[in-house]
């Protein structure tokens, strides 16, 4: 064993009540550090999975037709034009072509094609607005997990079958089993059998939404060939920015990720952020602060043992790493014992994708654990200088005259 | 004839500056011979543990000649004086000095130790003949807390004989012992330099225990008299 470390473990050691309260000090400030990361990194996974969870990752939609004049621009006032449609969007004729290029994506976890338009749910002389999602029968929980989700009924699709949102289906007093009419904004009426009532706790989709089969679609929204948008779903929502730039520069397509139109949440998840960081920086302050005022007394106190030290040939660097070692036994057994007490405190928490209204939303797998011990071990030796520097100024004759 | 281990010329020694610098070193001259047990004598503030100190390479002079050795320490600097200090010089302090945390044999050791950057089976087999050649081979574990004063002085002699120094240094080593024990302090010191041939300086200002050494040296208003 180095000889530094000895002297060093031995002065610990000698001083157990003191080395121990030291010790348990810094473990409290990584607790705070790792249940800061817990609680900030729980809270924005959940409120991301709230917002983003049910909504695809990267939207692949085509741009809108520009309106144009009917008639031939020039001289004159213009008396005919066309008018942007609110309620037809461009189709994605050669989307064939694209969907196995994207799907192919490392990390890409779900493709899905979709037709959209808007229609009404029509029941006896009831009628309510719905925007209408036409899906591949197998893909109905691809983008929001309807299925996760079922209130009554099944999330299997067939071309005769629709599943609406809850609140929808007590606006019109429907039920698992009965027959709805959905009248498409093309003017086309089909009778479709309730297959399945889904809530998933966003009242857009629960009051409005209706999704039917692709082919169910194509027919309500006369769409004989191509689709409305392609739906992506990452593993990595995060990465989602990138996604999208690579995709449009794939496929030349306006590609869209959530963030685009999520701004206000990601504005309050990076405040959220900078807070966190804050207490994190602060619990390392207090540490660094402890750390240095507990080794500057025990220079003070060993004093005479540092001259007599000096005096039987120790160097001055000696005696540094003796109290730089010391601090960085203090930080890496502090950082240990707070991290490891955070992870037993915080591994019964529920995680964030499971946490009900009231939990806290903490994720323990986001501890920085790792990141806490080796800032905490790091900052306990750079703690350590200044006692250490002031160590290795003892006088040896002062001390041994005395 | 004997070959010279140490020797200063016009030696001066002065602290502070100005109206409240005090002069303690007058230009003392100063040789002693290898093997020799010498002891310094002298009044309180001659100037006998400033020397000490000098020669112990832990302070400088303002100014004269130091030499051990061959070597020039005058000009050597704080790392240089270190190492010589380890290798060839030895101290055995009134109040012992040892380090409280550690037990006997850890504090003979710790000069060899220190040195080489660890601890090794050879540095405790030589720590063990030498606390057995002090009378205390029943106290090797024991802590320095736990032991009598005249044990502490005698493991103190030990420590400095680790690395078997050309010179031991010792300032008034048995100032804080009873007569028994000083003596047996003093007889052990006499052994060694009869034995090993270690050169001793005994800083003290008991006749008796000059007694023990064949030259005495007196000091008298910072100069040998």
């Amino acid at each position: 064993m180095p000889y530094g470390l000895k002297i060093a473990l031995r002065y610990l050691t000698a001083g157990k009540a003191q080395t121990g309260l030291l010790i348990a000090g810094v473990a409290v400030g990584v607790f705070v550090f790792v249940f800061i990361s817990a609680l900030i990194g729980g809270l924005g996974l959940f409120l991301v999975q709230r917002t983003v969870g049910d909504i695809a990752h990267v939207s692949v939609e085509a741009p809108d037709r520009e309106a144009g004049l009917l008639l031939p621009g020039g001289e004159g006032r213009i008396l005919l034009a066309e008018q942007r449609a609110a309620t037809r969007r461009e189709q994605l004729r050669t989307a064939a072509a694209f969907l196995p290029l994207i799907e192919a994506l490392p990390g890409v976890r779900a493709v899905s094609p979709q037709i959209v338009g808007n229609g009404f749910l029509v029941r006896g002389q009831q009628r309510a607005p719905v925007g209408v999602t036409g899906v591949e029968a197998d893909k109905v929980s691809a983008i929001a997990d309807i299925g996760g989700h079922l209130v009554a009924g099944s999330a299997a699709l067939t071309n005769t079958t629709v599943l609406i949102g809850s609140t929808l289906a007590r606006d019109i007093g429907v039920e698992v089993g009965q027959v709805v009419g959905l009248l498409s904004d093309r003017d086309i009426e089909r009778p479709l059998l309730v297959g399945g009532i889904f809530e998933l706790g966003l009242e857009a989709l629960d009051s409005r939404a209706a999704f039917v089969s692709l082919a169910a679609a194509r027919t309500l929204f006369e769409l004989p060939q191509g689709i409305s948008r392609i739906e992506i779903k990452l593993d990595d929502l995060d990465a989602a920015d990138a996604y999208a730039a690579r995709i449009a520069a794939d496929t030349g397509l306006a590609a869209t990720p959530w963030t685009a139109g999520n701004a206000q949440l990601l504005s309050g998840l990076r405040a959220q952020e900078n807070s966190s960081n804050l207490i994190k920086a602060f619990a390392l302050i207090s540490i660094v602060i402890g750390v240095a005022s507990a080794l500057l007394l025990s220079t003070y106190r060993r004093r005479s043992e540092i001259g007599i030290m000096r005096a039987m040939g120790a160097s001055r660097s000696f005696v540094v790493a003796v109290f730089v070692i010391q601090g960085a036994l203090i930080g890496i057994l502090g950082g240990l014992a707070g991290a490891g007490l955070g992870y037993l405190l915080l591994a019964p928490f529920p995680p964030p994708d499971l946490a009900t209204a009231g939990d806290l939303p903490i994720d323990v797998r986001q501890g920085a654990y790792g990141l806490a011990i080796g800032l905490t071990a790091l900052g306990a030796i750079l703690a350590s200088i200044l006692p250490a520097r002031a160590a290795a100024r003892v006088d040896p004759v002062t001390v041994i005259t005395q | 004839m004997s070959e010279t281990l140490l020797e200063v010329r016009n030696l001066h020694k002065t602290y502070g500056e100005g109206s409240t610098a005090t002069h303690v070193l007058h230009g003392l001259d100063l040789r002693l011979e290898a093997g020799e047990l010498c002891a310094l004598l002298g009044p309180s503030g001659s100037g006998k543990s400033t020397l000490l100190t000098i020669l112990g390479t832990l302070m400088q002079p303002s100014s004269g000649q130091h030499e051990m050795l061959g070597r020039d320490l005058t000009q050597a600097g704080d790392r240089e004086l270190t190492e010589f200090r380890n290798r060839h010089i030895g101290f055995v302090f009134q109040f012992h000095h040892l380090l409280p945390d550690f037990t006997a044999l850890e504090n003979v050791i710790f000069p060899a130790a220190v040195e080489a950057g660890r601890e090794t089976a050879a540095m405790r087999g030589r720590g063990r003949e030498l606390l057995a050649r002090v009378g205390l081979a029943d106290r090797i574990d024991f802590l320095a807390t736990e032991l009598s004063g005249g044990q502490k002085q005698r493991v103190a002699i030990a420590r400095a004989l680790m690395n078997t120094p050309e010179l031991v240094l010792a300032d008034e080593p048995t100032g804080n012992l009873d007569r028994e024990s000083a003596d047996r302090v003093m007889q052990l010191i006499e052994e060694i330099n009869r034995d090993q041939g270690t050169t001793f300086l005994i800083s003290t200002h008991d006749e008796k225990i000059a007694a023990y050494c064949r030259r005495q040296i007196r000091v008298v208003d910072g100069r040998t008299a």
